[in-house]
């Protein structure tokens, strides 16, 4: 049978050459998909990418599958109503921080919030690429660009804190550098009912070459990111001699494991459905130039968006049995003129 | 029971009569007029409403800005305009009466509740003395009625406290009313028991009320008889009575049924169209998805995805909403797919008059997306042709795999009229076919599917939705390459495009329905050409040059992008050319450029539409000059 044949990365890449500059995270990120894809045991025509705008907007062109290359910060909209007509199918969100966060921050909290059944991946690198290096919604501070020479005025988001602030019920972040872990955080958000939201650290190497090299570059890591482990308490560094905990505060704080030891160390807990925890992780490198967790922070079951839809349209026509046009036309007073 | 027959004089027979209910926003107007048509349409009158509220929910009580008014036109015979002047007013309050009363001509009826003549809200209204008392109301027949304390005192048995007892006054005002035009009861008592059902005592003090009103009507001296208007002579057929919203909402299930295909409709909610949402997420039992979406341009991202899906998609919104939608419309465009767009049109520019009705969004329509991108129009003449509109609309974007804008606007989204309904057996199958297959034949001998490879007739491209095996691929709006749809930049292939995406559209001509002229003379030398919502008043006007014995001919356009195919030469038979609008002149524009003929203009811009005698006034000019 045609189902049973094994499927390769080959099937799941469209004969579109792939135009990202020379260098780019988006190509592993890429990469890293189309690999895992024959992994999850999905069809190519079940599975729709919505982009909006921006260079990791261009992603759908290069997957073999259904994708609407869509307007800018919309994606999310688009994607939803895929998911609403269509159950059937798995629907991805291809975006980036100045698409998602600044033009179509608002359709991405609502389709967070509404728990709509998406896979939403954020291909944040902290710049706008595509148009040529003005700062974005994730750039700190200060920074200076074309359009801000003398140093970025803007506070900037902290997507994960907004995910979960938005009451998202997946939220989780990878980054570039890592093929093994940005595949294992796909396979959890995708096998997750309801909007799973990713952020992905990515290395734009054009216009903001090295954000996040502080802690992504291969000696930094164990001393710099924080990986998230349901049902073990948050340790990390090279001797793994640094640890997470809540203060009194409920606030998370890096503690030396040798001097509160390790029972007082934060157990990760990813299913815990109060987001209170999870925020206070997020919030613990207001910039990725510190230890940064990594992993997954929230993911927690509540009914979807479109599952509710199609409940309450079978629950109509249980009710009320299949439409009958004719019977609508004529409800409410009728008169004969002969 | 003989005697009320010997004291009462039999009732006096109308053949049309306009009636205007007004009062504080708060007193229940809109429901009282929605009863009365409700009950003049079961009796058989033709009808037209108009509804006229402020767009404050409350405006200040008692004062002007707070009207709200219902306006019913009811006749024997087939009528097309909510009437020009109010025979009767119903004035709940000074502010209701000051506001309406410049509307009247000498003789016109008011009947006025006097309770609420105080001091407080004749200030209010800017009365210096109570013109219920001080002669200046002396050209009219004027009966001022206590409705609110007779209304308190025929609902103490309900158990009402007074303050409460005092807000079913509307169904007193409604009782007299439909006393005085014999209207049936049996109607409007059902509506009470099945509306306030589940309140024992709201129901108790409305139904009161209502009987109060009719018999007080029936008792008093003060009406010296009734009036009856006898049923119209419409053509035989099975009626209801529908507004255009409504209309809209059943028109896109029906669409829906014809194509096979669930219907997927998403919105912000916007005045005055946030009423198909409501009407359409009643009807779940249809397989109709609705989604209120967090933004207008949300909502048509959701149909886009829908149509995308495979879904009959559809988003409804008015004029400061179709701006926000516009990128989103030019994607749909660039993507050929099928979709809806409703327009219900209000007053603008910017949030303008939301409740009031206006026409200036056609020029939007057709021109108001950056880059060449064009899309069919439609537009609904009447309440119930809303319906139609809708179903058209539906079928044009799915047969041609296009963004479609159906224009209605707020006079007939809240207006009604009989609907003599159609067979739904007969309504014609709009389905397309899905793509399943690959279509072209690539150069190392293996099927492919292009997904802009176009059918020749149509120039439609193919639907082929996810979920298909083998049909896998991508569409967005950047321009794309002839056939394969691939991303391209060639300075031909985007000509290429821009002319066949125009050409599409342009092929709709020999699909929809020729303009036909009314004419009834023959020898008429002045055409009249009027779209949408205008249809009822130049229909009025005409028939008043016609009783003159002067001649003029008359057109609706129902299809504004593509034209009818044989416009430019209908045109040109005429003499004179008159186009009345509620804008300042877009369809006469449009008209000039396409066919360089010299259509003359009628604006109005009020927020109300036109009057029959303003078309006429017109038309006269126009014959004898």
């Amino acid at each position: 049978m045609a189902d049973e044949v094994t499927l390769t990365r080959k099937d799941f890449a469209s004969d579109q050459e792939v135009r990202w500059c020379p260098g780019c995270g988006d190509y592993s990120v890429l990469t890293a998909l189309q690999l895992l894809m024959p992994e999850l045991g999905v069809r190519p025509e079940n599975q729709v990418f919505v982009s909006g705008i921006g260079c990791s907007s261009r992603f759908p062109y290069y997957m073999n599958t259904y994708g609407i290359h869509s307007i800018h910060g919309r994606a999310p909209a688009v994607a939803t109503g895929i998911a609403v007509a269509r159950p059937d199918l798995d629907v991805w969100v291809i975006t980036g921080d100045g698409d998602a966060l600044s033009i179509g921050g608002n359709h991405f909290i609502h389709a967070l919030r509404r728990n709509v059944n998406l896979t939403i991946l954020l291909f944040n690198n902290q710049i706008y690429g595509l148009t040529k290096g003005q700062y974005s919604p994730t750039s700190e501070v200060g920074k200076v660009t074309k359009s801000s020479p003398f140093g970025s005025l803007d506070h900037p988001f902290n997507p994960v804190s907004l995910a979960l602030a938005a009451e998202a019920t997946f939220v989780a972040r990878t980054h570039d550098m890592d093929r093994k872990h940005m595949q294992a955080v796909f396979r959890r958000a995708y096998e997750h009912r309801g909007a799973a939201f990713v952020e992905i650290y990515q290395n734009c190497n054009v216009f903001n070459d090295g954000a996040f090299e502080e802690i992504t570059g291969k000696d930094k890591r164990a001393d710099m990111l924080i990986e998230l482990h349901h049902g073990e308490p948050i340790r990390f560094g090279a001797e793994r001699e640094l640890g997470v905990r809540v203060n009194r505060y409920g606030e998370a704080e890096i503690v030396p494991v040798a001097e509160v030891g390790e029972s007082a160390l934060l157990v990760h807990d990813e299913h815990r459905y109060d987001p209170t925890v999870a925020f206070a992780l997020s919030r613990l490198a207001e910039h990725p130039v510190s230890p940064t967790p990594v992993g997954i922070f929230r993911s927690v079951e509540r009914p979807t968006y479109d599952g509710e839809v199609q409940a309450q349209l079978a629950a109509a026509q249980d009710r009320r049995s299949p439409g009958d046009l004719r019977a609508l036309i004529e409800s409410g007073s009728v008169w004969e003129v002969v | 029971m003989t005697d009320s027959t010997e004291t009462h004089d039999p009732p006096h027979a109308l053949e049309r009569v306009v009636i205007r209910f007004a009062g504080d926003s708060g007193d229940g107007m809109q429901l009282v007029g929605d009863r009365f048509t409700d009950a003049s349409a079961v009796f058989g009158n033709d009808l037209a409403t108009l509804p006229n509220y402020p767009a404050e929910i409350r405006a200040p009580a008692g004062t002007i800005a707070g009207v709200s008014s219902f306006q019913v036109h009811i006749a024997d015979y087939d009528i097309v305009t909510p009437g020009d002047v109010p025979n009767l007013l119903v004035a709940m309050n000074p502010a209701a009466l000051k506001a309406n009363i410049g509307d009247l001509v000498p003789g016109a009826a008011i009947i006025a509740n006097s309770d609420a003549f105080e001091t407080r809200n004749l200030e209010k209204a800017g009365y210096e003395s109570n013109p219920l008392e001080d002669g200046s109301l002396d050209e009219f027949r004027l009966s001022p009625v206590p409705m609110t304390s007779l209304t308190i005192e025929a609902t103490k048995e309900s158990g009402a406290k007074p303050r409460d007892a005092a807000r079913s006054k509307n169904f007193f005002a409604l009782g007299l009313i439909s006393w005085m035009y014999s209207r049936p009861v049996e109607p409007i008592i059902a509506w009470i028991d099945e509306r306030f059902g589940k309140s024992q005592i709201v129901h108790d003090a409305n139904l009161a009320a209502f009987k109060a009103g009719f018999h007080f009507g029936e008792t008093t001296e003060l009406f010296g008889h009734a009036y009856e208007v006898h049923p119209a002579q419409l053509p035989p057929g099975r009626y209801r009575n529908i507004s255009g919203n409504v209309a809209v909402a059943y028109g896109l299930i029906a669409a829906g049924r014809q194509a096979k295909l669930p219907v997927l409709y998403a919105s912000y909610p916007i005045t005055p169209a946030s009423d198909i949402l409501h009407e359409l997420s009643k009807h779940k039992n249809f397989g109709v998805r609705t989604v209120q979406a967090e933004d207008e341009i949300a909502a048509i991202g959701v149909a886009i995805g829908g149509a995308f899906a495979g879904h009959l998609a559809v988003t409804a919104t008015s004029g400061p909403g179709v701006d926000l939608k516009a990128e989103a419309l030019g994607l749909a465009v660039s993507l050929e797919l099928p979709l809806v767009l409703i327009d219900v049109q209000r007053g603008g520019p910017s949030t303008g008059l939301p409740t009031k009705t206006e026409q200036a969004d056609l020029l939007l329509a057709m021109y108001g997306r950056h880059g060449e991108a064009p899309l069919p129009i439609v537009a609904a003449i009447s309440p119930s042709d809303c319906f139609d509109a809708a179903f058209e609309g539906a079928r044009l974007a799915l047969e041609y795999r296009t963004p479609v804008i159906v224009l209605t606007d707020g006079y007939l989204a809240n207006g009604s009229e009989p609907w003599r309904f159609p067979d739904v057996d007969v309504l014609p199958d709009i389905s397309v076919p899905f793509t399943t297959e690959a279509n072209h034949l690539g150069a190392d001998g293996t099927l492919e599917f292009w997904p802009y490879l176009r059918d020749e007739q149509t120039l439609a491209r193919p639907w082929a939705i996810p979920g298909t095996p083998g049909l896998m691929h991508r569409i967005g709006g950047i321009e794309k390459q002839d056939g394969t749809g691939n991303v391209n930049y060639e300075p031909e292939n985007h000509e290429r495009m821009t002319h066949l995406r125009a050409e599409k559209i342009a092929r709709i001509a020999a699909d929809i329905p020729p303009a036909v002229v009314d004419d009834p003379d023959g020898d008429a030398r002045l055409l009249v050409v009027g779209w949408g919502s205008t249809h009822g008043a130049i229909q009025a006007g005409a028939r008043r040059i016609r009783a003159r014995a002067m001649s003029v001919a008359t057109l609706q356009l129902t299809h504004l992008n593509p034209f009818p195919a044989n416009l430019g030469e209908v045109l040109g038979r005429y003499a004179k050319v008159l186009v009345p609008e509620m804008n300042l002149g877009q369809l006469s524009r449009l008209l000039r450029a396409e066919f360089l003929v010299d259509a003359q203009r009628l604006n109005k811009v009020q927020g109300l539409p036109f009057r029959a005698a303003e078309i006429e006034a017109k038309m006269l000019e126009l014959i004898d000059g």
